[in-house]
């Protein structure tokens, strides 16, 4: 098995669930309107795991995106209970901005303890996780804030075209009766009373995940930071010893991450109309199994964003899939447990026959 | 218990291991074709060859790691075959790796006992007292000066070793192969081992010796056998042999100028350490090196070499002194100020502290210098795999391609990976530590002639090394440190190798 085939396992992985689904459920599985909901669904934990990669990549961990995703929440939420009076566009920018700086603010923490105090990333973030759940809890007595006004993000498309869709006797769902360009309009008094118009296009969720798959690929690869992280992560002895600022790209590589998991915040905010304390319980799981289906190593040094996006999909789909086949949760939680471990142990067999192939 | 290997009449008789007719391919690469190798019974039998002649995968064979695809092996005239690494350690053969692999956190006697531990009085322990005592015990009989109780990731490499060599012991080994023992010792630790090894033989064991050092392998050895690419090429008695011939059957040609001729125009002053001193321990260091000038500094392991050079990169904090390049002072905090300043260190450990080695080569020549390509904001990884080709092939580095993995390459080509770093960093001063460390004789000389042409282009050398002769073969002056301070400044061609190891060596009241 050469390096390509083990790159492109993942992605055969993902084509198969989806092409078995479309077989097995055509019906439901295979409309534009479950794919875009998946994604829509991927885009949270998505953008924490773009982040990941980098964490993952230097050789780190982050158990305290989670936790750090329910803190930035509160504190979008905290800002719009502040500011009901005032008008909801600005209440929702201010929230929405405090929100994603909230979560640099920890990832700063995280970078600032794991380099300043020389301590294993586990062990900070372990802590973090912990701690930041507790101020999620503290900072409304473990109650939500409601966000009522705060939808754009969770339901907000880039309209593409609409639908009129009217009711026909007997049939409990209406049906598309003509298509729409965005611009244009129906009087619905003309129509079937019952009707409705319907807005499609690409939801702002997936549009921010597809933007920020772009740039932190951009970073990853083409830049110095991007490299210094590789670097760092392959050897960090080696890293310093030639003229690299490891701590700097180490805070910097933590505070990435917390910028996105404030992104995702703001995201799941909008979703759930309101910010919960619970929040991402568990979601370090998640996420750091798509970096690892994706090809990257625990030991550092390994990975692509290409990789973690296939990961995440899989996760996602493979869910979905499920759901779609009445599979339960819980036998969820088992079949993608399993594909963790088959996704690193076919990687680990690849590893040795090549290492094998080299003696003498 | 164990006393000497099974009683004899005496060395040469009998054969103790007799390899016929292996081969070994991998994949594309026939590794060994058709190898015999015998060795006699109480005997040191050398092994020599340049990296990836087939000694490594020999030894594997050997030792149970790697199975023939053809051949035979017999232990004291029966026929074996070793499934697997344990079969053969039950045959009584013992590997010492270059890199030991010992349990760095338990102690000695934990170690010389792994998996065989006595069970102790309650069920699951292991009696710890009996072992320690059994360790003392087999060290006395060797006359091996060893704490069993001691840790050892406290001892000295040498220490370690003796370690291996008693593991071997507790497990009956009557054959122990020794891969590159003294790569990593001081001088005087070294003649403890050789002296080891001649007792060993003296009790009737059989060691099979690799190493680079031709100049120890004639000295110690009784037999020597030559591998050149996968094949035998000699096998005979050391005394009819020498170091050119020997030298001639792994090149197979002659290599008549070892180190290259030195005609050098040494100029003014280039860099200057005045008083140096640093949180390391080295104290008071000052010398100068020249544009041009090739400058040694010797030492016994512990001697503080790497720490004046850690002290120069930056690595170590400085507590004093002033450091000079070019007349300008430096203000030296860490290597990012010292590669900004045109200093390159090319360090001792290449894996520890040079290479990130799962990385392409191209990337690991390419990553202190980005901003100096023009790559601060951007890389261009068109451009850099060019760049990266250009200076690989300057030097002949040999690669499938400059994006291979680190990791792919021999020793000595990712020591040549890690010069072509520092040549496009193009540093006006280079500490090069150890440099020739664990890589073959034909690119051990390559970067001789690589440092001297360099030194021809104006810039200045500090070389680091544990090898008198080749601080002797390629230096203008030798700097020899003594307890992390400089007691001599010698130029190279008014002195000798004794009065160097006498500085290093010896005490002085």
């Amino acid at each position: 098995m050469n390096k390509l085939t083990r790159q492109l396992l993942p992605f055969g992985t993902l084509v198969l669930i989806i092409v078995a689904l479309s077989i097995l459920r055509p019906e439901t599985f295979l409309s534009l309107d479950n794919f875009l909901n998946v994604l829509r669904r991927t885009s949270m934990p998505g953008i924490i795991a773009l982040g990941m990669t980098f964490v993952i990549v230097s050789a780190g961990i982050d158990l305290s995106v989670g936790s750090m995703l329910a803190v930035s929440g509160m504190i979008g939420g905290l800002v719009m209970s502040k500011l009901t009076g005032a008008n909801p566009a600005v209440a929702a920018i201010a929230a929405s901005f405090l929100t994603v700086f909230a979560g640099a603010v920890c990832g700063l923490l995280n970078g600032a303890l794991i380099t300043k105090l020389k301590l294993p990333p586990f062990i900070v973030t372990l802590g973090t996780m912990s701690a930041f759940r507790g101020i999620s809890y503290v900072m409304n007595d473990g109650q939500p804030y409601d966000m009522p006004t705060y939808r754009y993000l969770g339901e907000g498309l880039i309209p593409l075209w609409k639908t009129l869709e009217v009711p026909v006797a007997g049939q409990f769902r209406p049906e598309v009766d003509r298509i729409l360009m965005p611009w244009q309009s129906v009087d619905l008094e003309t129509v079937a009373q019952g009707s409705r118009i319907v807005p499609h296009g690409i939801p702002i969720s997936i549009l921010i995940f597809a933007v920020i798959i772009v740039l932190a690929g951009f970073l990853l690869k083409y830049s110095r930071m991007g490299r210094y992280t590789y670097a760092i992560g392959s050897n960090k002895e080696a890293a310093f010893h030639s003229g690299i600022n490891v701590d700097l790209n180490l805070i910097a590589i933590y505070a990435i991450t917390g910028l996105f998991v404030g992104i995702a915040a703001m995201i799941q905010n909008s979703r759930t109309v309101s910010s919960q304390p619970t929040a991402g319980i568990a979601l370090e799981l998640d996420v750091i199994a798509a970096v690892v289906i994706g090809g990257a190593s625990l030991s550092g040094g390994r990975g692509t964003l290409t990789g973690t996006v296939v990961g995440i999909l899989l996760i996602s789909f493979l869910r979905n899939g499920c759901t779609m086949l009445g599979i339960s949760t819980n036998i969820q939680l088992i079949v993608i447990g399993a594909i963790i471990i088959a996704a690193v142990s076919v990687d680990q067999l690849a590893r040795s026959k090549a290492e094998s192939g080299t003696g003498g | 218990m164990i006393q000497n290997a099974q009683d004899d009449s005496g060395p040469g008789g009998r054969i103790a291991l007799r390899m016929t007719g292996i081969s070994k391919r991998f994949g594309p690469v026939q590794a060994l074709s058709d190898v015999a190798f015998t060795v006699r019974k109480g005997t040191v039998h050398a092994l020599v060859g340049e990296n990836g002649a087939g000694k490594s995968t020999l030894m594997k064979v050997l030792a149970g790691v790697y199975q023939p695809d053809t051949g035979s092996i017999e232990i004291g005239g029966k026929a074996m075959a070793f499934a697997n690494p344990g079969k053969a350690i039950e045959a009584g053969i013992s590997m010492i790796y270059q890199e030991l692999d010992l349990a760095e956190d338990l102690t000695v006697a934990a170690n010389v006992f792994l998996g065989m531990e006595p069970r102790g009085k309650l069920p699951m322990t292991v009696d710890h007292h009996k072992i320690t005592e059994d360790t003392g015990e087999l060290a006395r009989r060797f006359n091996f000066d060893i704490d069993p109780a001691a840790t050892v990731a406290d001892l000295s490499t040498g220490d370690c070793q003796i370690v291996e060599v008693l593991k071997a012991m507790m497990r009956n080994a009557s054959i122990i192969v020794m891969d590159e023992p003294t790569s990593s010792l001081s001088e005087r630790e070294a003649e403890r081992l050789f002296e080891i090894v001649r007792d060993l033989r003296k009790r009737g064991f059989s060691i099979i010796y690799i190493s680079h050092r031709l100049e120890e392998i004639v000295d110690l050895a009784d037999d020597i056998s030559v591998l050149r690419d996968g094949c035998v090429v000699h096998t005979g008695s050391a005394d009819h042999i020498d170091i050119p011939m020997i030298v001639h059957h792994m090149v197979g040609r002659e290599l008549k100028d070892f180190y290259p001729e030195r005609n050098v125009q040494i100029g003014g002053a280039l860099f200057n350490a005045d008083k140096l001193c640093s949180d390391a321990g080295v104290k008071d260091i000052s010398f100068e090196v020249r544009t041009g000038e090739i400058v040694g500094m010797a030492g016994l392991v512990g001697a503080g070499r790497t720490e004046v050079a850690r002290a120069i990169f930056g690595v170590d904090k400085h507590t004093g002194g002033t450091l000079v390049l070019d007349g300008k002072e430096l203000a030296i905090k860490s290597p990012v100020d010292a590669i900004s300043n045109g200093i390159a260190y090319l360090t001792e450990d290449r894996k520890r502290t040079g290479l990130c080695l799962e990385l392409p080569c191209s990337w690991n020549i390419t990553l202190p210098n980005l901003c100096d390509i023009g790559m601060k904001h951007l890389i261009s990884p068109g451009r850099e795999t060019r760049i990266a080709a250009d200076y690989g092939s300057r030097i002949s580095v040999k690669w499938s391609s400059p994006t291979a993995g680190a990791d792919s390459l021999s020793g000595g080509n990712q020591q040549k990976v890690l010069i072509a770093r520092w040549l496009l960093a193009e540093s006006r001063f280079l500490i090069v530590d150890e440099p020739t460390r664990g890589i073959d004789i034909g690119a051990k000389k390559e970067i001789y002639t690589l440092l001297n042409q360099l030194a021809e282009q104006g810039k200045g050398i500090l070389f680091i090394s544990s090898e008198l002769p080749e601080l002797f073969g390629v230096t203008d002056r030798i700097l020899v440190m003594r307890r992390r301070t400089l007691v001599g400044n010698l130029k190279t061609k008014d002195t000798t190798p004794d009065e160097v190891m006498h500085l290093a060596a010896v005490e002085e009241h």
